[in-house]
């Protein structure tokens, strides 16, 4: 019997930035769960609220950000209420995290092995011999040679995508339920970005781990995901396994992304880019955010946010042309009551 | 005369790199490079970093001067005493819209300095209008002319930076990584852009990016660089969809195809190691080092690049 019933469950997060132009709603109610052995993937553009989203999971957010709402409930606890002692339980031991740059995540002073047996002798009681031991080990997991050397080796002495093997060898060093990766391939070239993937899904199969992919590239999302949110600012327009948010999009902006991109099979067809900019966080507009660049807007987009409803059991959708045309399978978030009572 | 508008010819550029307190050794950042560009057509340039393909762009318009080896445009030999004339029709749009643009000019002045250098106008209005049509012919309002870049947005940027080369009226711009920084959405306008300007001027783009989807849209050539190298040049179309050189193969296989379908039943050739400094070349091949086909004979001599049929050149021992 579980005690709970996702591993990680966000509800109706809030986080905002305070700023010299006033407060900046970065995240505007986002819900989602996650289980072990799943991949969820959060796509969007710069400025979609996708990287502070997994930022406010960890709560390590720029120092005039907060969490200003909503829960994140991890193994039935809520942890946006923990103190910052607790949290640092909380990282890289249940959580961890790759960023995007694997050249600046690394400390370029000390060796490899030290951030890395670091790691470890903070995490678990491993001390001297066997926490080395365990480096060694997770070296050797993400597939790095001769690790005894590696060890030793500064952070500039490694190649890219061996930097960035060191940085997921320190994420899982404490074998982690949930393993966030912040476009973990974007700075890689192609052939390293497919040994670093293909190295994240093997590593899942071994050890389980739940993973949260924040990409803004769409076939990295095709190719590792299991479940994807499709965000704009700061807001979830769509949610869906693989094959629904790709071959049955549901919201205007999903269906503009999905259009911007060239053709795989090599069809010289005009892209059919989404007009406009990216919208200002400061200056929000009142209805749905994706409205000013839609071409299908409606009186009521303008008006009034939608809210996010079933297109089926697998597939929702934050979008009033869904309502116009009749295709509602009940809402797909749970208001605030409703989570009590059932948990 | 010429058939081609620009023919580069066994390019070479060595950088020195010291190796010692008097000593230094040459890293050939672009080794033996031949290629051509026809007027209007656009060819793809391809490779993972380091392999020397930003290098060949700025050769070309001799922003680096080249250790060896000819570039010809429209018949002419380029060299160091006519390229300042030759810019009138050559012109590059680089990658980081952030960095390339003066942030103490005005988006007018910006525009406006190629038309300054090369005296193309006869007094203060007509500059003005001239750069007002240029702005337009990118996208951009003419109420943009007196900001400064820092104002725009990354895509806006670019579309600067596209409008200052097109201030000469060239025949040919090279553009380096021109949608790399740039966000899916504004991406996919700023390619519309480049095909619409084409359509519109004639112009021919040497257009070097990593992203091959990107490239395959734009281009009707491509050519694959590994290390300095040349290994594969071919119609593209042809190229993705019957590579033959086996790094060609790999890294075409290596690319994350943004439909799940595909996705799944996709068998991905994984590259062994990392790329070699191009300081400790290989001999004979520079791919044979990671390549699951070599021999001994790749060990002995480099290669060259021979035609496989309707102009699919291939620099393969093996296959």
């Amino acid at each position: 019997m579980k005690k709970y019933e996702h591993l990680l469950s966000v509800h109706d997060l809030h986080t905002t930035f305070t700023t010299d132009n006033g407060e900046v709603h970065a995240v505007n109610g986002v819900s989602f769960n996650l289980d072990a052995h799943k991949v969820l993937g959060i796509v969007g553009e710069s400025g979609s609220g996708k990287s502070v989203t997994a930022y406010s999971v960890m709560q390590i957010l720029a120092e005039n950000g907060r969490i200003s709402g909503g829960s994140i409930i991890y193994k039935g606890e809520d942890i946006s209420k923990w103190d910052e002692k607790k949290m640092a339980g909380f990282r890289g031991k249940n959580c961890s995290i790759i960023f995007q740059d694997p050249m600046t995540s690394l400390n370029p002073v000390f060796t490899v092995g030290n951030q890395l047996m670091e790691a470890i002798t903070l995490h678990t009681d491993k001390r001297g011999a066997a926490a080395r031991a365990r480096a060694v080990e997770m070296l050797e997991l993400v597939g790095i040679n001769e690790p005894e050397k590696r060890l030793k080796q500064y952070p500039f002495e490694l190649s890219g995508g061996m930097r960035q093997r060191v940085m997921i060898a320190m994420a899982l060093a404490c074998e982690p339920d949930i393993l966030i990766a912040d476009e973990p391939t974007t700075a890689l070239d192609v052939t390293i970005q497919a040994q670093i993937l293909e190295l994240m899904l093997d590593i899942q199969k071994k050890l389980g781990m739940a993973i949260i992919m924040v990409t803004h590239d769409l076939g990295v999302i095709a190719e590792m995901c299991d479940e994807i949110i499709v965000m704009y600012g700061g807001r979830v327009c769509e949610r869906g396994t693989a094959d629904e948010i790709f071959y049955n999009p549901k919201h205007e902006y999903t269906k503009g992304l999905l259009h911007s991109i060239p053709s795989v099979k090599g069809s010289r067809e005009k892209l059919q880019p989404i007009e406009g900019t990216p919208i200002n966080m400061l200056n929000m507009p009142k209805g749905c955010a994706f409205c000013p660049r839609c071409k299908e807007a409606m009186k009521i987009c303008l008006e009034a946010v939608p809210e996010e409803l079933f297109i089926n059991q697998d597939h929702a959708a934050a979008c009033w042309i869904n309502v116009r045309d009749g295709i509602t399978g009940g809402p797909a978030v749970q208001k605030e009551e409703e989570v009590v009572t059932n948990g | 005369m010429a058939e081609h508008l620009l023919e580069v010819e066994h390019l070479k550029q060595y950088f020195p790199v010291r190796d010692g307190w008097f000593s230094t050794k040459p890293l050939k950042a672009v080794d033996d490079v031949s290629f051509s560009i026809d007027p209007g057509e656009t060819l793809g340039l391809v490779g993972e970093s380091g392999c020397g393909k930003t290098t060949v762009g700025r050769s070309i318009l001799r922003l680096y001067e080249p250790t060896d080896g000819v570039v010809r445009f429209e018949g002419e030999e380029v060299n160091s005493r006519n390229i300042h004339q030759l810019r009138r029709k050559m012109q590059m749009v680089f990658q980081d819209p952030y960095s390339s643009l003066n942030p103490r000019m005005t988006v007018e002045d910006i525009i406006g300095e190629p038309l300054d250098v090369h005296h193309l106008y006869q007094g203060r209005g007509e500059r003005r209008d001239k750069i007002l049509e240029l702005m337009g012919l990118v996208g951009l309002n003419a109420e943009h002319a007196t900001r400064y870049a820092h104002e725009f947005s990354g895509g806006q940027r670019q579309r600067i930076g596209i409008a200052r080369a097109l201030a000469v009226n060239p025949k040919f711009i090279v553009c380096d990584e021109p949608v790399s920084a740039l966000d899916v959405s504004i991406q996919a306008q700023v390619i519309n852009m480049f095909e619409e300007l084409q359509e519109k001027l004639g112009v021919a783009y040497l257009f070097i990016a990593h992203d091959l989807l990107v490239v395959r849209h734009i281009s009707k050539n491509i050519a694959v660089m590994y290390l300095g190298h040349m290994v594969e040049t071919a119609e593209a179309n042809e190229l993705m969809d019957h590579p033959i050189h086996p790094y060609t193969e790999s890294l075409l296989s290596a690319v994350p195809i943004p439909d799940p379908k595909i996705a799944r039943q996709k068998k991905r050739i994984m590259l062994e190691g990392n790329v070699p400094s191009p300081l400790n070349m290989p001999t004979g091949c520079p791919f044979r080092t990671r390549c699951n086909y070599a021999t001994d004979r790749c060990a002995e001599a480099c290669p060259e690049l021979t035609d496989r049929g309707n102009g699919h050149k291939v620099a393969c021992w093996n296959r």
